[in-house]
């Protein structure tokens, strides 16, 4: 099960956190109120430079003076703090939130040609790998995940989402079969800009994690859905592959409609299979993913989990279901399946 | 006191009050059991080798065989096999010749390892309702693509793909010299290699003119002895197959008996009637790795780049590194043959205790090329010792593209595994020269079961993928998440990179 909604509004005016936080609820039937979380973009005007790190400390007195040292040694943290919370009754708090508005040192990576990305995925990855008690959830600019274990509504009120301000958002509500309860398997996940909400299992996560991780990935939260948050990070921003090629290899054609297609496109989409096979994602998913500048759905290749997709104005909205999406704006006109494997895609308008 | 005769291996009797002497069984076979004299069947069980043709062609059922009908004094570490090696060495002072497969009873790790199914939380695929795909692409992939999008939107692809075979199912006919079998049987491989759309080797024996109407689904095999190399050889071939060692003999060259070389042979191979056709243990111009490139180059350039070149190796402790190195040779694909491969004719000794399974070989391969970022530029091909479907899954779960099945293909052609293709005499038409014996084995009807085999195989590894929840074979290469060790020690484990069943 799982629900999963997107909004982007392509002329980037902000949207406060209310109505997400009212869709999500109303899919309430689809979670266990053991995971849910929010991603919004836009919420960090006065850090838009900075990298906003949002951290779970299992306490700070024992973890967080490392983590500081350590944050010192590859840049300057602008500003810290706890993440204003407000105690609801349902929800166990289990973990203190922190951010940090942090700015790498593009020196100390310098053979790098994306210095300051390559710093926060390795520190990233290092500190969720090797240090115990703390866990790196977010890390991109001018953006935050805020996710808990608990019902969609508790998790918002926790975190005060109908506060923040975005012109992107992502929501998620959890039923969990791999780990239940534990924060960090809340969605949405994120790395860098990348944030990703995802309903399945992916039958193919042995294979798609291997081959992440030859590429110096590593997979620290147990589940399926941070691998497709680096698969994004590796095709479109490593490799440059535009964001629609990307998805070819995510969800590729199958072979009996490669082979009808006429020759140069032909050639393309068995390049994309050949090259990257190990990236194909099996299984039945749906899956929003944003990053600052757009937002994008899509299901596996024979659908075997819902996603439809409306639009109202420079709105475009992506849900598990069309409930959702009208109690989120009952103006939005009509809303329609899109096929198997294709992606929806929306993105701000420069 | 000389050493005197061992027991019979094996005793043949026939139901006298059914047998109708119709002598098929004289007729069949070929060793030399079965005599007619005065209006009665004689037999000489010490002949038999267990081949069961006589018990395949008698219409009565009359015929029944023993094995071990008179055995020694049991011991636990002084077996039969070890006795009667020491016997036959006693008298001979010779290297013992053995052929098939390992017959020491290691334990098989494709038996302590079971499969995953999907329940409730994802959905099985049903084949029979929904694509399945297994098509496999073998040989070099780029590590990624270079792709230019102009203003209009129109996608320009930068990266020039090298030469892929194409297989519609991820199995392979392994490489079987002509020579070592006969080209009723090879005849027969080929054309199910093409019904089924996959390949198969020619091993290194030359390719008959009798197979070039198949040679677009033939890999053509470079080996030590270069026999029946040239050209015209390379030039037909699919692709080219530089085989450095071999599961069933590692660190040894191909043994071909001259009771095998007849004229067809001899020409086909390039070599003199009747010699014994002896590869040397390595190839007289690959000394090192930098030498091996250079061959693959070599042959690339010979047949202008057309071709993919696949090198071959048996698995043997430091495989993973070997194969690394291989991988950057310019090679397309690593073949690595596990020590159950089999083989027309070894020494015993080497058949027997050289080489490490490919189950634990192809793992080490797969993580080795992973952990330098390279595997998916690099195909794999695993062989040696695949008896069925659910070894073919396991495989590729372990990190294969795609596999070569030798003994099976044979035993879907009649072979009864009896272990003595070395002889000439392969009463089944499959390990043999001799034109009678040949004929046996119509190529019309060995090449329909071999393909039903593979397609029959093929159709079972689509249903373990659907139950799998995985409708296409990339995503269950190399994905070690759906396979689990029942009883198996932490160490192999650990190498194979799987958990434990419960886990």
């Amino acid at each position: 099960m799982c629900g999963i909604i997107g909004v982007i509004d392509r002329s980037r005016r902000e949207m406060d956190g209310s109505h997400i936080r009212q869709a999500l609820s109303l899919m309430k039937e689809r979670g266990s109120g053991e995971g849910a979380g929010y991603a919004v973009y836009g919420c960090y005007p006065e850090f838009k430079d900075c990298y906003a790190l949002h951290v779970f400390f299992d306490n700070i007195h024992d973890t967080k003076g490392a983590l500081d040292e350590t944050l010192r040694r590859w840049g300057e943290i602008v500003q810290d703090e706890e993440i204003p919370t407000h105690d609801q009754p349902n929800l166990r708090r289990v973990h203190t939130p922190w951010r940090y508005f942090f700015r790498p040192d593009p020196k100390l990576m310098s053979w790098s040609p994306s210095p300051e990305d390559d710093i926060i995925t390795h520190l990233v990855m290092s500190v969720n790998t090797e240090k115990k008690g703390v866990l790196i959830f977010s890390s991109g600019k001018n953006m935050g995940v805020f996710k808990a274990s608990g019902w969609p509504e508790d998790v918002a009120d926790f975190y005060g989402i109908q506060d923040y301000r975005g012109y992107l958002w992502l929501g998620h509500n959890r039923y969990p079969t791999n780990t239940p309860g534990w924060w960090g398997g809340a969605h949405p996940f994120n790395l860098l800009g990348w944030s990703v909400v995802h309903n399945g299992e992916i039958t193919s996560y042995g294979t798609n994690q291997r081959y992440i991780q030859s590429f110096g990935y590593h997979c620290t939260m147990f589940t399926d859905t941070e691998v497709v948050a680096y698969l994004f990070d590796l095709l479109v921003r490593k490799h440059q592959l535009p964001e629609d090629l990307a998805m070819k290899a995510l969800a590729p054609p199958f072979w009996d409609e490669i082979d009808r297609m006429d020759e140069k496109e032909r050639e393309l989409d068995t390049a994309i299979r050949l090259t990257y096979g190990p990236a194909l994602m099996n299984g039945p998913f749906a899956i929003v993913v944003a990053r600052p500048d757009m937002m994008l759905g899509i299901t596996d290749r024979i659908k075997l989990r819902p996603l439809v997709a409306g639009e109202n104005g420079r709105k475009l909205y992506i849900s598990s279901e069309e409930a959702a999406i009208r109690r989120m704006d009952p103006d939005v006109g009509e809303v329609s399946m899109p096929r198997a494997g294709y992606p929806v895609i929306g993105r701000v308008e420069s | 006191m000389s050493i005197g005769a061992v027991p019979p291996r094996y005793r043949i009797s026939i139901d006298r009050d059914q047998c109708m002497l119709c002598e098929r069984c004289v007729e069949n076979c070929p060793y030399g059991v079965f005599r007619s004299s005065d209006g009665r069947i004689l037999i000489d069980s010490r002949r038999c080798t267990a081949c069961h043709r006589c018990i395949a062609m008698c219409p009565r059922d009359a015929i029944d065989l023993k094995e071990r009908p008179v055995d020694y004094r049991s011991h636990p570490l002084w077996t039969r096999e070890i006795r009667e090696s020491i016997y036959t060495q006693a008298r001979s002072g010779k290297i013992i010749l053995a052929g098939m497969g390992n017959a020491l009873p290691y334990p098989v790790i494709f038996d302590r390892l079971v499969l995953d199914a999907c329940q409730v939380t994802n959905p099985s695929i049903d084949p029979l309702r929904e694509p399945m795909e297994l098509r496999t692409y073998v040989g070099k992939k780029p590590s990624r693509l270079e792709i230019q999008k102009d203003d209009k939107g129109d996608v320009e692809l930068l990266t020039k793909l090298s030469p892929n075979l194409r297989l519609e199912t991820p199995i392979m006919i392994a490489h079987m010299s002509y020579g070592a079998i006969s080209r009723n049987a090879q005849l027969s491989l080929a054309r199910a290699a093409k019904e089924v759309g996959t390949y198969m080797g020619t091993g290194e024996g030359g390719l008959h003119h009798a197979l070039y109407p198949y040679q677009d689904r033939m890999i053509v095999q470079v080996a030590s002895g270069r026999f029946g190399v040239d050209i015209d050889y390379l030039e037909r071939g699919a692709a080219i197959e530089i085989k450095i060692g071999q599961g069933a003999k590692p660190g040894l060259g191909g043994h071909l008996p001259g009771e095998k070389v007849d004229e067809d042979v001899s020409s086909t191979r390039m070599i003199p009637v009747g010699t014994d056709a002896l590869s040397p243990f390595p190839h007289h111009d690959i000394y090192s790795i930098e030498d091996l490139k250079q061959l693959v180059r070599s042959l690339k350039e010979a047949t202008e780049w057309k071709k993919p070149v696949f090198v071959k190796i048996a698995a043997v402790h430091n495989s993973a590194a070997i194969a690394a190195g291989i991988a950057r040779s310019s090679a397309d694909a690593v073949v690595i043959d596990g020590f159950r491969g089999g083989t027309g004719a070894a020494p015993k000794v080497a058949r027997d205790h050289v080489g490490i399974p490919i189950e634990a070989a192809i793992a080490s391969v797969d993580a080795k090329l992973r952990d330098q970022g390279i595997r998916n530029e690099v195909s794999l091909i695993a062989s040696g010792g695949i008896r069925e479907s659910a070894d073919v899954v396991k495989t590729i779960i372990l990190g294969a593209d795609a596999v070569y099945i030798g003994t099976a293909a044979l035993v879907a052609l009649g072979c009864r595994v009896c272990g003595n293709c070395y002889r000439g005499l392969c009463p089944w038409g499959i390990a043999t020269q001799r034109e009678d014996l040949v004929s046996r084995l119509d190529p019309e009807t060995g090449s329909k079961q071999a393909a039903n085999l593979i397609q029959a195989w093929t159709h079972e590894l689509s249903e373990l993928m659907g139950a799998a929840g995985i409708n296409s074979i990339e995503s269950l290469r190399g994905n070690r998440d759906r396979l689990r060790g029942y009883l198996l020690d932490e160490g192999i484990m650990k190498v194979l990179d799987v958990k434990t069943v419960g886990a």
